[in-house]
């Protein structure tokens, strides 16, 4: 893990220390769009894991200079339509889109929503469907860190398992089997369900990344596990962690600096 | 649908037969159908009376649902006054806003002020579950809002039949993915609530929302229309034909199978609508471009212009074909009685109009600009100009009816409180051996009301907004205010429908002790009170002796635990043919934690630490958890002793502020044994239990010590450093205390004296398996 101050110091340290500066001087995007529920939460992992979080708006026609993007949990314009649909053709997601396929690789974290819209955009292969026992699902969850060379998981190890919150009606993982078939072998599969699998996705897939590593999509919510005190440890005690999910927020803001690996 | 305007005399204007005040001066002896609208003849002659000439069809539809039970609280006002009357000083401390506003604020310090209500939305639930429940969720949210307040979190108190009837699967399915379906949408974390089953609510489900919301003093935005000049605007949703008559019709009658669907009757909501209006109204406020904020609930237009014109200045002039309308054939009487959901209505200076214009594009919401203030003391609607109401705002607000409905205790009152439990069949063949008991607590926790409540609160949303610090199954809802400072507020609703059946008056009391309670668990201050009165038809006077009494029972505590109503909700009617519901006043209470990190969870954690039972026990088993499984209601609810409910939050709010309980958990319906099963499987961690010291000092058998419902007691979970401290606090204090144990992380089990052990995981597996069997 990280050497990196994490809750509470990171901010404080930010101040004076000269690499910590440096950190905090990283921008994370965060995108919201109407009916975008967990934009404040990214925008306080950024924060608590040292970077400066970068309010993004739907129709702002330019990314400004942000290092790494954060497209939040939410239901993006209602997604009465299916999930993300609507919310890709966005003038910000074009420029999204542009960016993270240029060669400057632009690192995107899609959560829940966001990664609804990251396959909607065609940045990920494969979709999500409704849950197969057709519920809303909140609860803590373990997964397993199957390839921790992503921009979003320098600072986890290989098979590490993290608990951190999933909470969804849309979060079946599909796709066919040439592309789960690819995505394994290419280590793509950078995130599996453990012990549990909440919603029948595929192969117990709970998160991808593109071919670069760049751009990486997950159902489960690790802004929901960073701070003591708010994450699952507190509410469900199941034995995890907390602040599993920091892990994510530090690896872009390590590779953006490049302190890490 | 009624046709309001089909009746009268014509006057061409665009494409209705519109009856305006004109005609309506000309042509006293037109029929009206204000009796289909909900009004009684002695109403409806009083409206003619306050306007000098009969009402016009527009006017009857304003009168009717304004003047209804719902919005007008004609039967309970009477009653409701002791809230306002009986209040201390201490009480009104921090009461920044009172009874009377969308909702109650409340002074947390540090600058921060919280607002929160309960609503029902009972009726519309039992017609059609998902939208019933998902537009109670918004109809409280948009209360909160109209504060100036962030919305922060909600709960759902829910009061189901029987768990195994065919129907229950119907409206629990309904309602629980409606308030998912909804509430996850806004953002809003769901931190708690109840799930009671009973046959009394089988026609009648009491679905009732609780929201909360915070803001900083200076944020704090009341209903009203001042500022001769200022503009009124209507943004948000359009007006549809959803909802017409909800408040008159719906909410302010009994079922009857005999009558037409009322399905029309029920709004639709639509989340993200409710969303984006959260996020432009708190723009709104952040550039204090609004004057006065009112939501659009039960009656709709005609109630938000008569409340924002009688609060103001006390004159308004709206032309109501502005409305933005889903529909284009409505009538202007169904505009004006619409509940379409996701609107608002607010004031705006002229200087302002080009700022808020701006909100309401950046956000995508429609609005129209439909008229101004004024300081004629009037309220004008027009369409096309002529005018078609011309009222006193306040007539119409204000001054509607208020009964004096005749109440008499029930001649079945004495025989039911004669029926005690103990001695009664049911009550033969009490458990006594250690596997009788053990089965006792295992079909204990496995039951429909004990069971764990996962099956729906997984269907909840309770991280978003990332201040989530305590939320189901601990006793009280826990979020974060200030991210710097740690401030923050704690809320639990709480009833027994039987306790109150059992004693109206003191059944009120023991929900509000038990929210106290409950907040005090967590380690809060109580601070303030929202109540949902539920209760069956005003006009039969057992029923109003039941609401009266618990009025009275809980606006006496209230003084005694220094803790004032700072707002709420009737709902009457609540009955399927001429049986009531029992009376369910539920009581929401709102603390306040200084930090939440000091918040205490309910279960145990680390081994070895001493558990200790805080309270004594007498033989209570009226009305309780035990006595229902065995089929019985009778005798009298536990005592109340109001003086040592506040003894014991005091010692649990000073043992969490000083860091002497790391787990706290309170004993209510299920008893001791329902709480020491909780504490156990909240992190999957057991105990080794003895009784003993309890049964000898308190002279109660084993079975009595598990099962009986006594009040003012807690299970509190003490690090072994803290023991000597906290026993020294409570024996300075003169409060009961008993170490009955030690936790045992190793064991796996819950160990009680005299009870044969029982594996955690075979409680987990009774105690979470019931909802699933029953709902899939």
């Amino acid at each position: 893990m990280t050497e990196l101050p994490l809750i509470g110091e990171a901010i404080a340290v930010a101040a004076d220390a000269p690499g910590a500066r440096r950190l905090a001087g990283a921008r994370i995007g965060v995108v919201t769009f109407p009916g975008t529920l967990d934009d404040r939460d990214a925008a306080r992992a950024v924060r608590l894991a040292g970077g400066t979080a970068v309010p993004l708006w739907h129709a702002d026609t330019t990314l400004g200079d942000v290092d790494a993007v954060v497209i939040p949990g939410g239901f993006s314009y209602g997604d009465y339509l299916r999930a993300g649909a609507i919310a890709r053709f966005a003038p910000l997601m074009s420029k999204i889109i542009d960016a993270a396929n240029s060669d400057a690789k632009l690192p995107v974290l899609g959560i829940c929503n966001g990664f609804q819209i990251l396959t909607e955009s065609h940045l990920l292969p494969g979709s999500m469907i409704k849950n197969d026992h057709l519920k809303f699902m909140c609860r803590d969850q373990v997964l397993r860190v199957e390839n921790s060379n992503t921009a979003w998981t320098l600072d986890y190890e290989a098979g590490q398992e993290i608990t951190v919150p999933l909470k969804n009606q849309d979060g079946q993982y599909i796709a066919d089997e040439k592309v789960l078939d690819a995505l394994e072998a290419e280590g793509r599969v950078v995130f599996r369900y453990v012990g549990f699998n909440p919603n029948g996705s595929r192969r117990d897939i709970a998160g991808i990344s593109n071919a670069a590593g760049n751009v990486v999509g997950l159902m489960p919510h690790p802004e929901h596990a960073v701070e003591v005190g708010f994450g699952p440890e507190s509410l469900d005690g199941i034995g995890g962690s907390d602040t599993d999910g920091l892990g994510f927020f530090t690896s872009v803001l390590n590779k953006i600096v490049g302190g890490n690996k | 649908m009624t046709e309001i305007n089909s009746v009268v005399e014509p006057v061409e204007t665009k494409k209705f037969n519109i009856d305006t005040v004109e005609n309506a001066a000309k042509t006293p002896d037109t029929e009206l159908p204000w009796a289909e609208l909900g009004l009684k003849q002695n109403e409806f002659d009083e409206v003619v009376k306050v306007l000098g000439r009969r009402p016009t069809g527009a006017e009857l539809a304003m009168y009717s649902v304004m003047w209804s039970e719902h919005c007008s609280y004609k039967s309970s006002k009477n009653h409701l006054r002791q809230f306002g009357e009986k209040v201390t000083d201490e009480m009104k401390k921090d009461m920044l806003v009172g009874i009377g506003e969308n909702a109650g604020v409340t002074n947390l310090g540090d600058g921060w002020a919280v607002t929160f209500k309960i609503e029902s939305h009972n009726s519309p639930s039992f017609v059609e579950p998902y939208q019933g429940a998902a537009t109670g969720i918004g109809g409280i949210v948009r209360d909160i809002i109209s504060m100036g307040a962030r919305p922060v979190a909600v709960m759902d108190p829910l009061r189901f039949g029987a768990i195994d009837h065919p129907d229950t699967a119907r409206v629990m399915h309904g309602a629980v993915a409606g308030i998912g379906g909804y509430g996850n949408s806004l953002g809003l974390p769901n931190i708690g609530g109840e799930m009671v089953f009973d046959s009394v609510y089988q026609g009648n489900p009491l679905v009732n929302a609780l929201a909360v919301g915070v803001m900083r003093h200076e944020d704090i935005r009341l209903a009203n229309a001042s500022g001769k000049g200022n503009k009124v605007v209507l943004f948000g949703a359009r007006t549809g034909g959803d909802g017409i008559g909800g408040a008159s019709v719906l909410a302010s009658e009994s079922f009857d199978d005999t009558k037409p669907s009322k399905r029309p009757a029920v709004q639709v909501g639509d989340p993200f609508a409710e969303k984006v209006l959260i996020e432009c109204c708190l723009e709104l406020f952040k550039g204090s471009l609004v004057e006065g904020i009112q939501d659009l609930g039960a009656a709709g237009i005609s109630c938000a212009t008569s409340e924002l014109a009688s609060n103001g200045d006390g004159g308004m002039e709206v032309e109501l074909t502005s409305v933005l309308l889903r529909d284009p054939t409505l009538t202007p009487g169904e505009i004006l009685m619409s509940e379409s959901q996701e609107r608002m209505m607010a004031v705006v200076t002229p200087e302002n109009i080009a700022a808020f214009e701006a909100v309401m594009d950046k956000w995508a919401v429609e609005y129209s600009w439909l008229g101004e203030v004024t300081d004629t003391g009037r309220l004008i609607i027009t369409w096309d100009g002529v005018v078609i109401v011309d009222v006193d705002p306040r007539t119409v607000a204000h001054d509607g009816p208020v009964y004096d409905r005749p109440y008499a205790r029930p001649s079945w009152q004495d025989s039911v409180q004669a029926d005690s439990f103990t001695g009664s069949v049911q009550d033969t063949g009490r458990p006594s051996a250690p596997a009788e008991l053990a089965a006792a607590v295992t079909e204990l926790v496995a039951s429909p009301n004990m069971c764990s409540k996962d099956w729906i609160t997984n269907q909840y949303d309770r991280y978003v907004g990332g201040n989530t610090a305590l939320a189901f199954p601990d006793d009280a809802g826990v979020v974060r205010v200030d991210e710097e400072t740690g401030l923050g507020v704690a809320l639990a609703t709480d009833a027994n429908g039987r306790y109150t059946f059992l004693d109206p008056y003191h059944g009120a009391q023991l929900a509000l002790a038990e929210a106290y309670r409950n907040v005090a668990t967590s380690g809060a201050v109580p601070m303030a009170v929202s109540d949902c009165l539920n209760f069956g038809s005003p006009e039969d006077p057992d029923v109003m002796w039941q609401l009266a009494e618990a009025i009275r029972g809980l606006s006496d505590a209230c003084m005694v635990l220094g803790i004032p109503v700072t707002g709420g909700n009737v709902s009457l009617y609540n009955q399927t043919g001429t049986t009531p519901i029992h009376p369910s006043p539920v009581v929401a209470v709102l603390g306040k934690l200084d930090d939440v990190a000091r918040r205490t969870p309910s279960g145990w954690r680390e081994d070895g630490q001493a558990i200790y039972l805080l309270g004594t026990t007498a033989a209570e088993l009226d009305g309780s958890e035990w006595a229902n499984m065995r089929g019985h209601l009778g005798g009298l609810p536990p005592k109340v002793d109001l003086a040592a409910e506040r003894e014991l939050g005091e010692i649990l709010i000073n043992a969490s502020r000083d860091g002497m309980v790391d787990s706290a958990h309170d004993l209510s319906e299920g008893g001791l044994a329902a709480a020491l099963v909780e504490s156990a499987l909240r992190y999957g961690v057991g105990a080794r239990i003895a009784l003993q010291d309890v049964l000898d000092r308190d002279g109660v058998d084993l079975f009595t010590a598990l099962f009986s419902e006594s009040q003012g007691r807690a299970v509190v979970g003490v690090p072994r450093s803290e023991e000597v401290r906290f026993k020294d606090m409570c024996t300075a204090r003169g409060f009961a205390h008993t170490r009955i144990g030690v936790v045992d992380a190793a064991s796996g089990n819950l160990e009680i004296n005299g009870v044969d052990t029982m594996s955690l995981a075979a409680l987990r597996e009774a105690h979470e398996a019931t909802l699933p069997k029953y709902f899939g």
